[in-house]
């Protein structure tokens, strides 16, 4: 989640062995989001991260650190800030990628982002995800929000299987990831992770604990 | 295929795990809807079981001077309001789609109250999430939701009202998306669920005018409705919206007033007029009746407030108190606190005669009421 500790725990990430950093920016509903992500996303709304803020921060984050930006968000702040002007402004501040999370891969298909993909895509929107997405393909691995579930569901097999059929791109999964064990799983299906709540609880006992799980989730990928 | 769209609001702003489940609900609607024993079935419960068509009613002493007000009546339908329309349309619609599970969210307590009504009425597993405050001002029904068999949960983060309450019900569905069906309450949420909604509870307005022409042989002046989120408003303005010397009014709370003070912003899957920021973060709402206690307004509404058709004012709390008190003494009846709203500005409204939604009896706002 952008915030003025963010530039420091996306360091922390990195030297850690992040090879993407996503940033949440936060909003006051998301949907799609668990507890954790929701209760990071209230502090960081707490903290007077609004959409500026954000992209500054964004820009602090980048002159610090080497991997790629995702910013992830919802429509709402699109909305209110212009979708062109947000995108122009994103890549500006140095995001590499977009990531919206209640936009369907079939709405604003003038706005270039990462596509996401779920259990429940059908073959015809997995196409189209992969036709629209912007360098890889987000896979959901749940019927759910993010958040820690206890084992690697088990609909991630079937979803990588048929993606793969559709598309030729990579593939990342994500939601639910969030010990090494599942890592090294869902990384023997899919062409990385991506780990959210599971990174943020880390990072809530400071920088160089985030670093350490972050080096966990790569030597289990290894 | 594409969402349906009011003009520039509407949509599905939904995450991609919910897409299939919209597509099979906007299948199974119109399936539905193109049935005749599905609008039979529909219309001998609508009979039978609420108890339609609701009385239309001309106030006796209530109204100003040279003012006629008349009443429709859907607070003496089954459960004590509107929402009971939709409900039971969306449970016939459920039980098609072959859904065993049904969540809702809900505000004052009412549409939770109908939704639990029709799951024991048609034997399906009832959650109903409701907002932590809502549930200590709305009491009565929450007892009433438990009594029929509902599992009511509490959602105690954020405003701790409807607006949380909603976004909890959309996270159980798409954790659950597979044997779930979401009955939502009004005419707010991703596409196709608006236009569903109010071609539920159109069933107001269309028996509304039947009654104004077979009473008065014309028709009102104006027609007032409390807004919320829209549905009865919408389910009456839906009997007249081609006659177009017919004013269509919605009354907003002062402190809810999506359509008045709100700006585009996208909420709980909708693109619609939202109380929010320069920044699209959603603002809270206030109001003392939970059911207009909602930042975000149906789509359409939106769209009517763009196009002229219809116009939308606000009460505030004192404005329909007053209002509640004076149909109490003046009619004998106790309306809702959130049809007081439309009584509100109907009693000052410039128009000769003026239909208005009575969308719910207030048993469930005496605690509130005696409070102030």
């Amino acid at each position: 989640m952008a915030g003025p500790e963010t530039p420091e725990l996306a360091r922390a990430a990195e030297a850690g062995g992040a090879d993407m950093i996503e940033i949440g920016f936060p909003f006051s509903d998301p949907l799609a989001d668990g507890p954790v992500i929701r209760r990071a996303a209230e502090r960081a709304l707490a903290q007077g991260m609004r959409t500026a803020e954000c992209l500054e921060n964004l820009r602090a984050i980048r002159e610090q650190v080497a991997a790629p930006l995702i910013p992830m968000t919802y429509a709402s702040l699109l909305e209110a800030y212009g979708w062109e002007r947000f995108a122009t402004n994103a890549h500006e501040a140095g995001a590499a990628s977009l990531i919206v999370a209640d936009l369907p891969v079939d709405a604003h298909p003038e706005l270039r982002r990462v596509q996401l993909v779920a259990p429940t895509s059908t073959d015809e929107r997995i196409a189209l995800a992969a036709e629209r997405t912007d360098g890889w393909l987000y896979l959901v691995t749940v019927a759910g929000t993010t958040g820690a579930r206890a084992e690697l569901s088990p609909a991630l097999a079937p979803l990588v299987e048929r993606t793969r059929k559709l598309a030729d791109l990579p593939l990342y999964a994500g939601f639910g990831i969030s010990t090494p064990e599942q890592a090294a799983a869902a990384g023997e299906l899919a062409d990385g992770v991506v780990v959210g709540s599971a990174a943020l609880v880390a990072a809530e006992e400071g920088a160089g604990a985030l670093e350490r799980f972050v080096a966990q989730l790569r030597a289990a990928l290894a | 295929m594409t969402a349906s769209t009011f003009g520039e609001y509407g949509g599905r702003y939904v995450p991609e795990t919910l897409i299939p489940a919209l597509d099979e609900l906007e299948r199974g609607w119109t399936d539905a809807s193109a049935d005749p024993a599905f609008r039979a079935e529909l219309d001998r419960l609508g009979a039978r079981y609420v108890g339609r068509p609701s009385p239309l009613y001309e106030t006796e002493r209530f109204a100003p001077a040279r003012r006629r007000i008349v009443l429709k009546r859907e607070d003496l339908n089954h459960t004590g309001a509107h929402k009971i329309n939709n409900a039971l349309g969306q449970i016939l619609l459920a039980a098609r789609l072959g859904k065993r599970r049904i969540v809702a969210e809900t505000g004052a307590g009412q549409h939770g109250v109908a939704t639990a009504t029709v799951c024991a009425r048609f034997g399906l597993e009832c959650v109903v999430y409701m907002g932590a405050e809502d549930m200590r001002r709305q009491h009565p029904n929450v007892e009433r939701m438990r009594l029929l068999g509902a599992e009511v949960r509490a959602v105690e983060f954020g405003t701790k009202t409807l607006k949380e309450a909603t976004s909890e019900a959309i996270r159980d569905w798409i954790a659950n998306v597979a044997t779930t069906y979401y009955l939502i309450g009004s005419c707010v949420g991703p596409a196709p669920y608006p236009s569903i909604v109010r071609e539920l509870q159109a069933v107001i307005g269309r028996e509304a005018r039947q009654q104004m022409l077979e009473t008065y042989d014309r028709l009102p002046d104006a027609v007032v409705a409390c807004v919320g989120g829209g549905s009865n408003a919408i389910g009456l303005f839906a009997g007249f919206l081609d006659d177009e010397d017919v004013r269509l009014v919605g009354v907003e709370a002062a402190g809810a007033a999506s359509l008045g003070s709100g700006r585009t912003a996208v909420l709980h899957g909708a693109r619609s007029s939202v109380l929010a920021d320069a920044d699209g973060q959603i603002l809270d709402a206030h109001s003392i009746s939970a059911g207009l206690d909602y930042p975000g307004v149906g789509p359409e509404h939106a769209a009517l407030r763009d196009s002229g058709r219809a116009e939308y004012v606000t009460a505030t709390d004192e404005e329909a108190l007053a209002a509640f008190h004076r149909l109490a003494e003046t009619e004998g009846i106790l309306p809702a606190l959130e049809p007081a709203h439309a009584l509100a500005r109907a009693l000052d409204l410039d128009a000769e005669l003026v239909l208005v939604g009575l969308s719910g009896r207030g048993d469930k706002d005496l605690a509130e009421v005696l409070d102030h």
